[in-house]
């Protein structure tokens, strides 16, 4: 199984001052899978995945891609090493239009120079093109084909959402993180994120899922993480994880008393 | 908001009385009037943004200016090159010190108005470009004007780049203050590195450049020569705005953590845009070298990058025509407002307040508002 890994952390911790945001926490993500991570709000997931991308510095722990250590590399380093993510807090560049959003997306695949880029020369012309069929067809893929010319800004909030993931995956990642990619969405939306999430992992994509929505989560994951308090308390398929009492627990609260009664 | 709303207020009428302040200062039972006026113009201005036909016509004038953008360049561009066959010499001299101010400000708006990088000590370039004119091609007189002129680009690039490299990954405010810092510093060095730069007397005896028997002597031949190469710039940096490059700028602008989660080294990008402006400012001081035959570090005041900023400020941020129009309307109306030089800081205070109040995009807008535009018309479709 070991070779198959594509991301390990090995005791990844993130701190804040005194505060622990995520301690000693070591998962394994295999190549190809759909995997998600749950917990109550402030469990550290988004820290988690921060950490991951290098937006945070880990305070201890690694970080391993591909058999490669990139613990505190900066956030560029790792995604021109195959790892886009999406963002829980959207971050579209709102004032360009949706088909600029995703060309930036392509931004590490442009090998056009300065001069060949004011000559417009044959060859950088060519490339462009190349990249903007890439990009819409990224476009029709998330299903926004209608709002390809329309700024990020004007857009709702769930076809930002949609934007997020077209744009990262212009990047030809390896890995895809999405962090809540569903939330605030009706039940139509979330299908469709669904099976769009479905399609990146036939496309070869290895897919890591932050989201409170039980109904996509257990539908979706070969496999899931539970964080709490900014540790790991549970791993398994979904099946196992609705199961663990420590989950319950954790999304309930009351167990205790429950138990004495 | 209403918080908001009412400093707003105030500052517009703050505004107003340091514009009129040059009449006020004559007579102060103007002040009455000026305030009477001032509300007025503010009534006006608020009827006629509410007004629905007056937006559906300002809406449909915008529209028509943007679809039409080529033939009304090339009116202007006509313009420019019939100007010096009617106008008297001292309004060519008005118009290529004009031309002069747009390189400088198209050059700054690639940094501040697309990659979103606050620039204050500008002109410091422009005067890093001009001597390096100065020193080559009359003091040392090394090699002439055409040699001169990219080494003074690269000079100001040099310059640039090494300024950037431990200075741009401070954010925002903190930037702006060191380049306001090195602006002085160049300055402080014009001035005492005697050896150099002849001190606080310059150099002097710049000559203009010449092709074989056609020298740019006469004013006229020097004002073609300086909208030959403002026409360059423009070309050359719209060419880059609309490629991958100025594309990454504007999402470094727009959100760096999202730029940088996508693989762009947001450094970088801020590191190269900031020396192809110091690259430009280089050429546009050389060409000012040679405009005036001498260079001295009064030329270079901070009231020069305020200026310049202005009219990025002025014209819209990240929009190449805004600056060409901000570099004239700050170069050529000040002319006709001579009398009141004096108050000039005054009047611009005053005139950017009142652009940050009624038309936050400056004059022809963010380049955002030509796509909202052409958005809006997609949609009509």
């Amino acid at each position: 199984m070991a070779t198959n890994d594509i991301l390990t952390t090995d005791r990844l911790s993130v701190a804040f001052g005194g505060l622990k945001a995520l301690s000693e926490v070591s998962v394994r993500v295999a190549e190809g899978e759909i995997l998600s991570i749950i917990g109550p709000n402030g469990a550290g997931k988004t820290t988690f995945f921060n950490a991951i991308t290098g937006a945070y510095r880990p305070s201890g722990g690694e970080v391993v891609l591909k058999g490669e250590r990139v613990t505190g590399m900066s956030p560029h380093e790792i995604a021109r090493r195959g790892v886009a993510r999406s963002f829980q807090n959207l971050k579209p560049f709102a004032e360009m239009s949706v088909m600029e959003n995703v060309l930036v997306g392509r931004e590490i695949h442009c090998r056009v120079g300065l001069l060949a880029a004011v000559l417009r020369s044959g060859s950088s012309r060519a490339e462009e093109r190349a990249h903007q069929k890439r990009a819409r067809d990224l476009i029709d893929f998330v299903g926004l084909e209608k709002r390809r010319n329309t700024l990020a800004r004007n857009l709702t909030y769930g076809e930002q959402k949609k934007l997020e993931i077209a744009r990262a995956l212009a990047l030809e990642p390896s890995i895809l993180l999405l962090d809540e990619p569903v939330a605030g969405m009706n039940p139509t939306e979330t299908g469709f994120v669904m099976e769009l999430v479905r399609k990146i992992k036939r496309r070869g994509i290895t897919v890591l899922i932050i989201e409170h929505d039980m109904k996509m989560v257990m539908g979706i994951s070969e496999r899931i993480y539970v964080l709490e308090q900014g540790m790991l308390i549970a791993e398994g398929t979904p099946a196992e994880v609705q199961g663990n009492r420590r989950v319950i627990e954790a999304y309930l609260g009351g167990g205790k008393r429950a138990d004495s009664q | 908001m209403n918080g908001g709303r009412v400093t707003a207020g105030i500052l517009y009428y703050l505004g107003i009385v340091l514009v009129c302040a040059p009449f006020l200062r004559a007579n102060l039972a103007w002040l009455p009037l000026v305030f009477l006026l001032a509300w007025g113009v503010k009534r006006g201005t608020e009827w006629l943004s509410a007004n629905e036909t007056v937006g559906r016509v300002r809406e449909r004038t915008d529209r028509f200016v943007i679809r039409h953008r080529l033939p009304f360049v090339g009116a202007l561009a006509a313009a420019a090159v019939l100007l010096p066959l009617a106008a008297s010499g001292y309004v060519i001299d008005i118009v290529t010190a004009a031309f002069l101010y747009a390189i400088l400000a198209t050059a700054l708006n690639i940094t501040v108005g697309l990659t979103g990088v606050l620039v204050l000590g500008f002109i410091g370039f422009y005067a890093i470009g001009a001597y390096t004119t100065g020193i080559l091609t009359a003091k040392f007189a090394l090699c002439n004007f055409w040699v001169a002129l990219p080494l003074s680009g690269l000079m100001a690039m040099l310059f640039g780049v090494l300024l950037g490299i431990p200075t741009l990954r401070l954010k925002g405010d903190y930037l702006a203050i060191v380049t306001l810092g090195f602006g002085e510093i160049v300055k402080i060095f014009l001035n005492n590195l005697d050896s150099l730069t002849g001190g606080p007397n310059g150099i002097l005896g710049i000559r203009r450049p010449a092709v074989g028997p056609f020298t740019t002597d006469t004013q006229t031949a020097f004002y073609y020569f300086t909208f030959a190469v403002l026409v360059l710039t423009i070309f050359i940096l719209s060419r880059v705005i609309h490629s991958r490059f100025g594309r990454a700028w504007i999402a470094v602008r727009e959100n760096e953590m999202a730029a940088g989660a996508l693989g762009i080294d947001v450094f970088k990008k801020h590191l190269l845009s900031f020396s192809i402006s110091a690259f430009f400012a280089g050429i546009a001081g050389a060409l000012f070298a040679a405009k005036q035959g001498f260079v001295s570090p009064d030329s270079f005041t901070f009231y020069e990058s305020v200026l310049v900023l202005c009219m990025v400020v002025l014209g819209g941020l990240g929009n190449i025509a805004g600056s060409v129009l901000g570099a004239f309307l700050l170069i050529v109306v000040p002319e006709f407002l001579r009398e009141f030089a004096l108050y000039r800081m005054l009047i611009f205070g005053g005139v950017m307040i009142a652009f940050m109040i009624f038309r936050p995009h400056g004059i022809l807008g963010s380049r955002t508002i030509t796509l909202e535009m052409e958005d809006a018309r997609h949609g009509d479709e």
